[in-house]
């Protein structure tokens, strides 16, 4: 299905600099003061006031009390204060130097405007924090790229957002919560495929949100249930951006998937290919097996790198899908962040790290090292 | 059904060389309408169904509406009746062409999902009978299911105790879909009691519809639906391992049906990382998730979902890591493979030996003091 390129290795390509694209990193707001100076004074008294209204059941806590404090490495608190992420020179010392980080991609998680049940709030909140993420990171350390937050659940004002911000270099992706109202892959969200499609942004889908839905098997109880349940979310993305025929009607559409693990994929294709050779009468508006959609559109960061328990397995599973398809991804500064110096526990060629490290989302995000 | 150059999912019969007489996990019978059941039920269901006009109504699950053409073989339909709606006919296309020493009966009959506890338990009591009166005396060849309700942990423990004593019903059933996960003490009961028989819990494909399929919401198709049925099953195992039932249980063994199982390495790995970092918050569970799963879960073979090329799917099952996971099924009347090659090509006489016979054995106490 999937063939592997064959490419010589360089000779001495390890003294070569590697360059290294991080496909997920986590600015956080010190609290949402930050976005004041970005708010209307209406939502700015409504945020005072009511706060944000999501679909959970605590103004301030998750409903699967969390393994560690604001999900992140113990040491990745900022000397001067502010949760972890908040402050950009920390994330300069701590991080983006000593890695040797040339690019990286946030993605700012709260608030999630997408996920506010007041539509014209949630379409404020994406708002300001897209200001906010241009003021302090994007036009502060020209490394970093943002992704521009859009509450899909509004479709004007998502697309008046992208309309706004697809001039400016600063913004790389349009980023949606997986959870929406309907499953993503339905019309109602097409206009803003269509208008991701015409600025040449791919779609980064990063696990967020809560549906409340728990889906077929009721809620999970545990930390480590929800949060590997979680990944489940890209799987079934996949089932409805597919089957919906939203890969058809926008061939040009990309989707990044952050932050769900990779392994399941090749699984996934292979179910959806044989269902759909048996089914394929119910969706004629799909014109070739799902898994070619899915090459077609979709990359995969690779955090939370999976480990299988023979470290070589892991090769199997990305060549069966594709060593083009793969983005490194830290997660910085969560617990269950990936080093890129030590992420990959099987072997990789010169070629397939260049592959995952960079040259993916160079290509992908049109990522230019013109001066070396 | 197969498109050229495709390879079908299954290729190879039972080679007469082996001439092991295979044990079917997974074949359905089909009931006719609720007026079959109505010998079944006491004078007051009786009568709510006669006064209410129940027997015109459809209680077949929406989860296999019998009239797609994947839920039936062409060959297999028959006119004037649902297919599998009579013993000789079942046994005629689903038993003979397979050389099937023993065929395990799974009634797909929607009766579990009513919202009427009491209901749910009055059908699927009379459901039982139904199996026990008219199909189990008919060939020795029949083994049943106890249809239980798991919304009503009581009534469920009722009838597990009503059928135990006939030892031709050899596994307890349920719907996978639940509306709270499976690992919950709401449901602790029902493993006592199977515990206390020997019967492994068969959760088969299949919603109750009491919330939507998807944690994203709900499929426009059924044949996403279908797709996306992994998450249930998958959401299922963890709450089972992470609220200890394995450790609890022992003895017990929880048979997915129609699952697929292509999917559990990628699902292994992950939850073997998921525990590692994060056992403090379940400290019962003390060894590793792939483990608990390789010993106290089942898989049964169709559909195999295999991928389109035969070395894949070579390196896919060796991925598993265990021979002893699948249990042989040809899900009758569903359409996965032509003919009676209901076994994928390309495996060893000796694991065709352990899926067909060895496996079922070892997984189904009763059925191995039967066969002996």
């Amino acid at each position: 299905m999937n063939k592997r390129i064959e490419r010589p290795t360089l000779q001495g390509a390890a003294k070569i600099k590697q360059r290294r694209v991080d496909c997920d990193i986590h600015p956080a707001v010190r609290s949402y003061s930050d976005l004041y100076p970005y708010l209307s004074q209406r939502w700015k008294l409504h945020l005072e006031d009511y706060g944000v209204r999501f679909r959970v059941p605590f103004v301030g806590a998750s409903r699967f009390p969390q393994a560690n404090p604001a999900i992140s490495r113990r040491d990745a608190w900022p000397p001067e204060g502010g949760p972890p992420g908040s402050s950009l020179s920390f994330m300069q010392k701590q991080y983006l130097d000593p890695c040797g980080i040339d690019y990286g991609i946030l993605f700012v998680l709260s608030p999630d405007g997408m996920m506010e049940r007041n539509l014209e709030f949630g379409t404020a909140l994406c708002s300001a924090v897209n200001q906010w993420q241009y003021n302090e990171w994007t036009q502060k350390d020209r490394r970093l790229k943002g992704s521009l937050l859009v509450n899909g659940e509004d479709v004007e004002g998502a697309i008046a957002e992208i309309e706004m911000w697809a001039g400016k270099t600063d913004f790389v992706q349009i980023s949606m919560t997986c959870r929406g109202v309907e499953p993503l892959g339905r019309k109602r969200y097409w206009p803003i495929y269509e208008a991701a499609v015409r600025h040449g942004l791919p779609l980064g889908l990063h696990l967020s949100g809560d549906s409340g839905s728990p889906g077929g098997a009721g809620w999970p109880s545990f930390y480590q249930e929800s949060h590997h349940r979680f990944s489940f979310v890209h799987r079934e993305l996949l089932t409805s951006f597919v089957f919906e025929g939203a890969f058809e009607r926008f061939p040009k559409l990309k989707v990044v998937l952050v932050e769900g693990g990779f392994a399941w994929i090749s699984a996934w294709c292979w179910r959806a290919d044989r269902q759909w050779l048996r089914m394929r009468d119910e969706v004629p508006h799909l014109k070739r097996p799902p898994s070619e959609y899915v090459k077609q559109a979709v990359y995969i960061t690779t955090q939370p790198m999976d480990e299988p328990e023979r470290p070589n397995d892991l090769r199997d599973v990305m060549s069966w899908f594709g060593w083009d398809r793969f983005l490194f991804a830290s997660d910085y500064p969560h617990w269950d962040w990936d080093d890129p110096k030590q992420a990959f526990k099987c072997s990789l060629s010169d070629w397939e790290r260049r592959m995952i490290y960079s040259a993916n989302a160079e290509e992908l995000y049109r990522f230019e090292f013109g001066n070396g | 059904m197969q498109p050229d150059g495709v390879l079908p999912t299954g290729t190879m019969s039972i080679p007469d060389k082996l001439d092991v007489g295979c044990i079917d996990c997974d074949i359905h019978p089909a009931v006719p309408s609720l007026s079959s059941l109505l010998p079944y039920m006491d004078e007051h269901w009786r009568r709510q169904v006669a006064e209410r006009g129940l027997e015109l109504q459809d209680f077949s699950s929406s989860s296999f509406p019998p009239n797609i053409p994947a839920l039936c073989r062409s060959d297999w339909r028959r006119s004037g009746g649902l297919p599998g709606s009579q013993p000789e006919e079942l046994i005629r296309n689903g038993v003979v062409p397979f050389g099937t020493r023993a065929a395990i009966l799974n009634p797909l009959y929607g009766v579990q999902a009513i919202a009427d506890e009491g209901m749910a338990v009055a059908f699927a009591r009379a459901l039982n009978a139904w199996i026990a009166e008219e199909w189990l005396p008919y060939d020795r060849r029949l083994y049943g299911s106890i249809v239980v309700t798991p919304q009503d942990p009581g009534g469920a423990v009722e009838e597990i105790e009503r059928w135990a004593p006939n030892e031709r019903f050899v596994q307890v059933l349920m719907i996978a879909s639940t509306e709270l996960a499976l690992g919950q003490k709401f449901y602790w009961p029902i493993y006592e009691a199977a515990t206390k028989h020997g019967l492994p819990i068969a959760l088969h494909a299949g919603s109750n519809y009491k919330q939507a399929p998807s944690s994203l919401g709900w499929q426009s198709f059924f044949l996403a639906e279908y797709v996306d049925h992994t998450s249930i099953f998958q959401s299922q195992i963890l709450s089972i391992i992470t609220h200890g039932i394995c450790s609890k249980f022992p003895q017990l063994k929880f048979v997915c049906s129609e699952s697929g199982f292509l999917w559990l390495p990628s699902f292994m790995w992950r939850a073997l990382k998921s525990w590692r970092g994060m056992r403090f918050e379940t400290p019962w569970v003390d060894r590793s998730p792939a483990d608990i799963i390789r010993d106290c879960f089942r898989f049964t073979l169709q559909p195999i979902d295999a991928p389109l090329e035969s070395a894949t799917f070579g390196r896919a099952l060796e991925q598993l890591r265990s021979e002893e996971m699948i249990l042989f099924s040809t899900d009758y009347p569903h359409h996965h493979f032509d003919g009676s090659s209901a076994l994928p090509g390309g495996i060893s006489n000796e694991l065709v030996n352990k899926i067909c016979v060895e496996n079922p054995l070892k997984t189904y106490p009763r059925l191995r003091r039967l066969q002996q």
